[in-house]
C-alpha cells in the first residue's frame, strides 16, 4: 500500500499542474476569441467611447498576462474574481454567481446517479450473465437506440409524454429560494429521468462489456470447469477483476453529469453551471469562466484519479509494476 | 492463449469475411445490409434525390408528405427527402472521417503511451488529461468561435476532442495487455517493440477500439446536433441530420412526425452498426462457443 | 402546416396600434375576440404572476444602463417610472412627469413632476433624483446602453423640488419619447449627486424580492403604489426560459401563466389550445439585410436596386415568420407609424428588373457574400438561404455565410459589405432615421450619406407645421426606398401567450411584447 499512498500523493501534484495547465488553456483561447466582455455586452449600443470607459473600468486595457496573473495571484488566497456583470455599483463575487449554481448541478447529479448507476450495473450484470439471450439483445437495441438520439430529443419527448399529454410534472425545473427537499426532487423528476436514459445505456454497456471481457480470462474458465455457478463465478470471480473498468466507467459518467449537461439545463430550464459557463463564454465574463473551468477540471481530474485508484488497487499487475 | 486465439482470429477475419457472414446471426445479417443502403445512398445522393440539397420547392413552409414531397417540406420549402438523402452523404462522412481521423491518432499515442510508459506515457497522458479537463462541447464551442464553422474545421476540432477519448481507451487497454505474460515472453525473446505491437498488442486491443468505434462513429452525429442546438453546426444549405433534427425538434409536441424521420435515420444507422461490431466482438472475444 | 400560411391574412391585416387578438379556438384565419380578452368588470387584485421570458443575460446587472434583453426590461417596469410613458393605446402620456412643454426651438424642455410619490426606500421622489438619474447614464465615463440617446443635452438642473430643465443642443420635437425608454426608469438619488443603484429600490408597482440576473427575478406589489388601479397581482415572477420550445411547454403545462416571444412556427398550433389566448401585436422592429454603401459593390444605386429587387419578401416572411408580421419596404417606419407613407410603391420580388439594373450597373451577373448568424435576427439565417435561392433568377449568386451568435454585432455587423440585422422598434420616425440613417449616426449600418436625406431629418426635426414634417418624412422614406442601402425584410409581430385566467384590457400597448412590458401593472387574473 505504501506504493499507493506514493502514486496517488505523486499524481495529487500532477492534478495541480493539469488544472494550472487547464487554466492557462481555456484564457488563452478566450484571448483569441473575438470581441470581449465591454463589447458583446454593449453589444448594439457599443460606441467607442463607452467601449473604451468599460474596458478601463473592468481592466481590461491591461496586458493579458497581468490579467492572467492577477487572477492567479487571487486564487491563491481563495479569492475567485469579481464578476464583470456587476460591474461598479453591485460587484458580484465569482464565488456568489457560481457556487449556487455548482449547488444545484451536484444536486442533479447526485440524484440521477443515485437512481441510474445501480440499474445500469444490474442490467449490465445480467446483459454479460445471459449474454446473447433475447433480454441481452433486447436491452442492447433499447440502450442503442436512448444513445443514438440526440439528448434534447429525448428531453422534448418525455416532456410532451409525462408533462403536456399526462401533466404529471413540471416541464420546467427552474428552482427557486426556499425550497423543501421534495419539491426539489419533483422538479427535478424529468431531467433526472432524461439523464438517467443516457447514462444508463452507457455505464449498462461499458459494464456488460468489462464482465465479459473478464469472463473470457483463463482463471473464469477454471472456475467454470470446477463447476461453479455462473452468479458465483460472476460476484466471486469477475466482477472484483472488472471493478477497475467499472469504476471507470461511474467516473466517466459522474463527469458528464456535472460537465456535459448544458443542453439539458436549456431544456428544463434548469439553473445549472453548464447554462453558466456557455452564458460566460458569450458574454467573455472572463472570470466566471474562469472559475468554472477550475470547477471542471477539479471534478474531472478527482473522479479520474479516485478510478485510477480503483484499478491500481485491484489490479495486482499494476499495483507493482515494473 | 487468448493472444493466440486473437491473433488467429485477426489473420483469418479478412480472408474469411464473406463466409463468417454468411454464418452470422440473423441480426448481424440485417445490419449489415443496413449499412449496405446507407453507404449507397451517401455514394449516390445525387443520383437518387428527386430534388437539389438547397432547391427551394414549395411556397409553403413545413409542407405535408404527399404529391411530389414524399416526405413533406422542411421550414423554407426545400424537399425534406432529398435533404434526408444528401444528409446521409454529408453526416456519415463528416462522422466517418471525424472518427478516423480521431482513431488514427488516438490509438497511435495511446500504444505509444502503454508501450514505452515512462516520461511519454506522462508527457501524453498529462496533456490529455488537460484536454478532457476541458467540457467538451463548450470547448468545441470556443474553438468552433475562434476558427469558423466551416466542415473542415468542425470534422478537425471534433476529431482531436474524440482523439482524447480513444486515447485512454486505447491506452488503458494496451496497458492490460503489456503487463500480460506473453508480451513478457516475446520481450524475453528478444522480438523488436514493432512487432510486439503489431503482431500482439494491436490484434488484442481491436476488439475494444472497434467497439468504441462503432459509438465514437454515431457520437459525431450528436456531437453535430448538440453544437447546432448551441447555435454552431454546418454551413447552409448543406443538409445534415443532426442539424435537421434540430431545427425540427419545437415542433415535436403537435405531431409532426415526417420531421423526425432524420433522428430515426441516426438511430438505425447506430443500431445496425453497432449491432454489426457485436457481432465481430463474439467473433473476436474467443466466445463464440459459449452458452 | 395550413394554420400558418392561413395565418399570413394577419399579417395583411388592417394595422391598428391596437392588438390583434386570436381567439383561442379559431384556427387563427379568422381574428376573434374571446370572452376573456375583454373582460368588462373591474380588474381583480391578487395571485402571482409567472412569465417566462424570452431573452435574458447573466451579465445584467441591477443598473438599468445595463439592460437590453426582455427579462431586465421588464423588471425595470416592474420596479420602476420613467419621467413619460406609452399608454395602451400607445400615445405618450405622463408617468412620473404630469406634463412638459417645450421652447419654440425645441431646445429647451420643462418637466412638471408628479409630487406626494415615494420609492420603495421611502425616500421621496423629488427633481434632484430626476438629475442623477439622467447623469448617471450621459456622464463622460458612462457605460449606459442610453448613452448615445443622451447625447444631445447639455444640462439638466432643477426649478425647486417638482421641476426639471433640460436643455438640448439641437431641437428635438420628440425628446419626451426618448424618456420613456427602459433604461430611463427613475433612480433614487444617494445625495451626492450619484443614483442608488444597489437597492434595486424604484417608484414602480413592485419590490424587488429576488435578484439572480439572467436567471430568475421576484417582486411583490408594492403597498404603496402612487398609480391608481394599477399593479393588480400580489407577485411578479419573471423566468428566463431561453429556449422557445420550453417556453411554450412551460405556458401549455401551466407552470406560469404567460410566456412570450413565442416561435412563429408554432403559433398556429398553440392557438389550438383552447386554454391558453394570444396576443399579437404589430410592432415597429423590423430586419434587414444591410449593403454598405461605402463597399464594392454596392456603391452603384444601380447594384442596390438589384438587390432590392431580387428578395422574395413574401416568402421570406411567410417561411421565416410565418406570417406574423408584414413585409418591409426598405425604410424603417413602421405602418403604425403617423409619418407612414401610404403612397410608396412596395417594392416586390421582379427577378427581370434585378437584371435591368445589373446591366444599368454595367454587369451581367453579381457574386456576392451575405454574413447572418443566429444572433443576428430570429430566421435570419433562413432569410439568407431564402434571399440566395430568390436572387438567382435575376442573376445574382448570394453565397450565405453563417457566423456565430457571440460577438455578431462587435465584430461583424458595421464592418461587413453585406450583413443581417435586426432592429428593436424607435417610437418615433425622426429616432428610427436618427439612429440608422443618418450620416453620422453610430448605427448606420449602410454607410449611408445622401445629402439631401440628412438635410431633411434635421429640418425635420424643429417643423411645427405638421403637414410639411409629414411632408418631409414621405421624401425621406422614399429617398431609403430608391437609394437607400437596407433591405427591410418584413415588421414583426410582438407575439406573447397567457392562460385564460389572465385578463386586460381591450387595448394593449405595442412598444414591446405583453402590452410593452407593462403587462405587469395592467393585467389581472380574472
Amino acid at each position: 500500500m505504501h506504493a499507493l499512498g506514493r502514486t496517488i500523493l505523486y499524481r495529487l501534484v500532477l492534478g495541480l499542474f493539469s488544472i494550472l495547465a487547464v487554466s492557462v488553456v481555456v484564457f488563452s483561447a478566450l484571448e483569441f476569441l473575438p470581441g470581449d466582455f465591454a463589447a458583446s455586452v454593449l453589444g448594439r449600443s457599443a460606441t467607442p467611447e463607452t467601449v473604451a470607459a468599460f474596458r478601463q473600468e473592468l481592466g481590461l486595457d491591461l496586458p493579458p498576462v497581468q490579467r492572467y496573473l492577477a487572477w492567479i495571484g487571487g486564487l491563491l488566497h481563495g479569492d475567485l474574481g469579481t464578476s464583470f456583470a456587476g460591474r461598479a455599483y453591485t460587484p458580484r463575487p465569482v464565488a456568489d454567481i457560481v457556487l449556487p449554481r455548482l449547488g444545484n448541478t451536484l444536486f442533479l447529479a447526485a440524484v440521477t446517479a443515485a437512481l441510474a448507476t445501480p440499474i445500469a450495473l444490474f442490467l449490465g450484470l445480467l446483459a454479460a450473465l445471459y449474454r446473447n439471450s433475447r433480454f441481452d439483445r433486447l436491452v442492447n437495441a433499447l440502450t442503442l437506440s436512448t444513445i443514438a438520439i440526440p439528448e434534447f430529443l429525448v428531453a422534448y419527448l418525455i416532456i410532451l409524454v409525462l408533462a403536456v399529454k399526462f401533466p404529471l410534472f413540471y416541464s420546467m425545473s427552474s428552482l427557486s429560494p426556499g425550497m423543501t427537499l421534495a419539491e426539489k426532487l419533483y422538479l427535478v423528476a424529468l431531467p433526472v429521468l432524461t439523464l438517467s436514459f443516457v447514462i444508463v445505456a452507457h455505464m449498462m454497456r461499458m459494464t456488460r462489456a468489462a464482465i465479459i471481457g473478464v469472463l473470457s480470462s483463463p482463471y473464469i474458465e477454471m472456475a467454470r470447469l470446477k463447476g461453479t455457478r455462473p452468479w458465483h463465478v460472476i460476484f466471486r470471480h469477475a466482477l472484483p477483476n472488472a471493478l477497475g473498468p467499472i469504476v471507470n466507467v461511474i467516473a466517466f459518467s459522474l463527469a458528464y453529469l456535472v460537465v456535459g449537461v448544458v443542453v439539458i439545463e436549456v431544456v428544463f430550464v434548469y439553473p445549472g453551471i453548464g447554462q453558466t459557463m456557455v452564458d460566460a463564454v458569450r458574454n467573455r465574463d472572463i472570470p466566471v469562466v474562469q472559475a468554472c473551468t477550475l470547477i471542471f477540471a477539479v471534478t474531472y481530474i478527482t473522479l479520474n484519479l479516485v478510478a485510477d485508484i480503483v484499478a491500481i488497487a485491484t489490479n495486482p499487475r499494476l499495483l507493482h509494476a515494473r | 492463449m487468448r493472444a493466440d486465439l486473437a491473433t488467429k482470429t485477426a489473420d483469418t477475419s479478412v480472408r474469411r469475411r464473406s463466409k463468417l457472414l454468411a454464418a452470422a446471426p440473423f441480426a448481424a445479417r440485417v445490419a449489415a445490409v443496413i449499412v449496405l443502403i446507407y453507404l449507397l445512398v451517401a455514394l449516390f445522393a445525387p443520383l437518387l434525390a428527386p430534388f437539389g440539397e438547397g432547391e427551394v420547392v414549395s411556397e409553403i413552409p413545413y409542407a405535408p408528405p404527399g404529391g411530389a414531397f414524399l416526405l413533406g417540406t422542411d421550414q423554407l420549402g426545400r424537399d425534406q427527402f432529398s435533404r434526408l438523402i444528401y444528409g446521409a452523404r454529408n453526416s456519415m462522412g463528416i462522422a466517418l472521417a471525424t472518427t478516423a481521423i480521431s482513431f488514427t491518432l488516438g490509438s497511435l499515442f495511446g500504444i505509444i503511451a502503454a508501450t514505452r510508459r515512462g516520461w511519454v506515457d506522462q508527457a501524453i497522458s498529462r496533456f490529455v488529461d488537460v484536454i478532457m479537463a476541458i467540457p467538451q462541447l463548450i470547448f468545441a464551442l470556443i474553438l468552433l468561435s475562434i476558427a469558423g464553422s466551416s466542415i473542415p474545421n468542425l470534422i478537425i476540432i471534433i476529431a482531436l476532442l474524440d482523439s482524447t477519448r480513444v486515447f485512454r481507451v486505447a491506452r488503458s487497454v494496451a496497458m492490460n495487455v503489456v503487463a500480460m505474460d506473453f508480451i513478457e515472453a516475446a520481450r524475453l525473446r528478444g522480438e523488436g517493440l514493432v512487432w510486439i505491437i503489431r503482431r500482439e498488442i494491436l490484434p488484442n486491443i481491436l476488439p475494444t477500439l472497434v467497439a468504441e468505434f462503432g459509438l465514437r462513429f454515431c457520437f459525431a452525429f450528436l456531437t453535430i446536433s448538440a453544437l447546432s442546438f448551441l447555435g454552431l453546426g454546418i454551413q447552409p444549405p448543406t443538409a445534415d441530420w443532426g442539424s435537421m433534427v434540430r431545427e425540427a425538434s419545437p415542433l415535436i409536441a403537435y405531431g409532426k412526425m415526417s420531421l423526425f424521420i432524420p433522428a430515426v435515420a441516426i438511430a438505425v444507422l447506430t443500431i445496425s452498426v453497432n449491432l454489426l461490431v457485436d457481432w465481430f466482438l463474439d467473433k473476436a472475444s474467443g466466445l463464440r462457443n459459449e452458452r | 402546416m395550413t394554420e400558418a400560411s392561413k395565418s399570413t391574412s394577419i399579417g395583411n391585416f388592417a394595422l391598428s396600434r391596437r392588438t390583434l387578438l386570436i381567439g383561442a379556438a379559431s384556427a387563427a384565419a379568422i381574428p376573434m375576440i374571446s370572452s376573456r380578452a375583454f373582460a368588462q368588470d373591474a380588474p381583480r387584485k391578487g395571485g402571482i404572476m409567472r412569465v417566462a421570458m424570452g431573452q435574458a443575460n447573466t451579465a445584467e446587472a441591477l443598473d438599468p444602463g445595463t439592460y437590453s434583453t426582455s427579462l431586465s426590461i421588464a423588471f425595470a417596469f416592474c420596479r420602476g417610472n420613467n419621467l413619460a410613458e406609452y399608454n395602451k393605446n400607445d400615445e405618450l402620456v405622463g408617468e412620473l412627469a404630469e406634463s412638459w412643454e417645450a421652447s419654440p426651438d425645441a431646445k429647451v424642455w420643462t418637466f412638471k413632476l408628479r409630487k406626494g410619490v415615494k420609492f420603495h426606500n421611502g425616500k421621496s421622489f423629488v427633481a434632484d433624483d430626476v438629475i442623477a438619474t439622467f447623469n448617471h447614464h450621459r456622464r463622460a465615463d458612462s457605460t449606459s446602453g442610453a448613452k448615445a440617446l443622451l447625447a444631445d443635452i447639455t444640462d439638466v438642473r432643477a426649478d425647486g423640488d417638482h421641476v426639471v430643465i433640460f436643455e438640448l443642443v439641437n431641437g428635438n420635437a420628440d425628446f419626451p419619447n426618448v424618456t420613456a425608454g427602459f433604461h430611463l426608469i427613475i433612480l433614487p438619488s444617494d445625495g451626492k449627486g450619484g443614483v442608488d443603484i444597489a437597492s434595486g429600490a424604484g417608484t414602480g408597482g413592485y419590490k424587488m424580492t429576488s435578484f439572480d440576473p439572467g436567471v430568475r427575478i421576484e417582486l411583490v406589489r408594492n403597498p404603496e403604489y402612487w398609480k391608481e388601479n394599477a399593479a393588480h397581482f400580489d407577485g411578479v415572477h419573471l423566468i428566463a426560459v431561453l429556449d422557445a420550445a420550453a417556453r411554450n411547454n412551460a405556458v401549455v403545462s401551466g407552470q406560469v401563466d404567460a410566456a412570450e416571444r413565442n416561435d412563429t412556427a408554432t403559433i398556429g398550433m398553440l392557438s389550438q389550445n383552447s386554454q391558453l389566448t394570444i396576443d399579437e401585436t404589430p410592432s415597429a422592429a423590423h430586419n434587414n439585410f444591410a449593403m454598405a454603401c461605402t463597399m464594392a459593390p454596392f456603391t452603384d444605386p444601380n447594384i442596390r436596386l438589384a438587390m432590392k429587387y431580387g428578395v422574395d419578401r413574401e416568402d421570406i416572411l411567410r417561411k421565416t415568420q410565418f406570417g406574423h408580421g408584414y413585409v418591409g419596404n426598405d425604410h424603417p417606419i413602421a405602418k403604425s407609424n403617423k409619418y407612414f407613407n401610404t403612397e410608396l410603391a412596395q417594392t416586390a420580388y421582379d427577378p427581370d428588373k434585378a437584371r435591368h439594373y445589373l446591366r444599368q450597373a454595367g454587369v451581367e451577373s453579381l457574386d456576392v457574400e451575405l454574413i447572418t448568424s443566429e444572433g443576428a435576427a430570429a430566421g435570419a439565417v433562413q432569410a439568407a438561404e431564402l434571399f440566395s435561392s430568390s436572387a438567382a433568377a435575376g442573376g445574382i449568386n448570394i453565397s450565405v455565410k453563417r457566423v456565430p451568435s457571440d460577438g455578431y454585432y462587435s465584430d461583424v455587423w458595421l464592418k461587413s459589405p453585406f450583413a443581417a440585422s435586426d432592429w428593436g422598434g424607435r417610437p418615433t420616425a425622426d429616432l428610427a432615421f436618427t439612429v440608422g440613417y443618418a450620416k453620422d449616426a453610430p448605427w448606420n449600418e449602410t454607410h449611408w450619406q445622401n445629402p439631401k436625406f440628412n438635410e431633411l431629418l434635421v429640418a425635420a426635426r424643429t417643423e411645427l407645421d405638421e403637414e410639411r414634417r409629414r411632408g418631409m418624412y414621405w421624401e425621406m422614406q422614399e429617398l431609403c426606398n430608391r437609394d437607400g442601402g437596407a433591405i427591410v425584410l418584413n415588421f414583426q409581430n410582438w407575439i406573447s401567450v397567457r392562460t385564460n385566467k389572465v385578463a386586460h384590457d381591450a387595448a394593449v400597448s405595442a412598444q414591446w411584447p405583453l402590452d410593452g412590458y407593462k403587462a405587469f401593472e395592467r393585467w389581472w387574473f380574472a
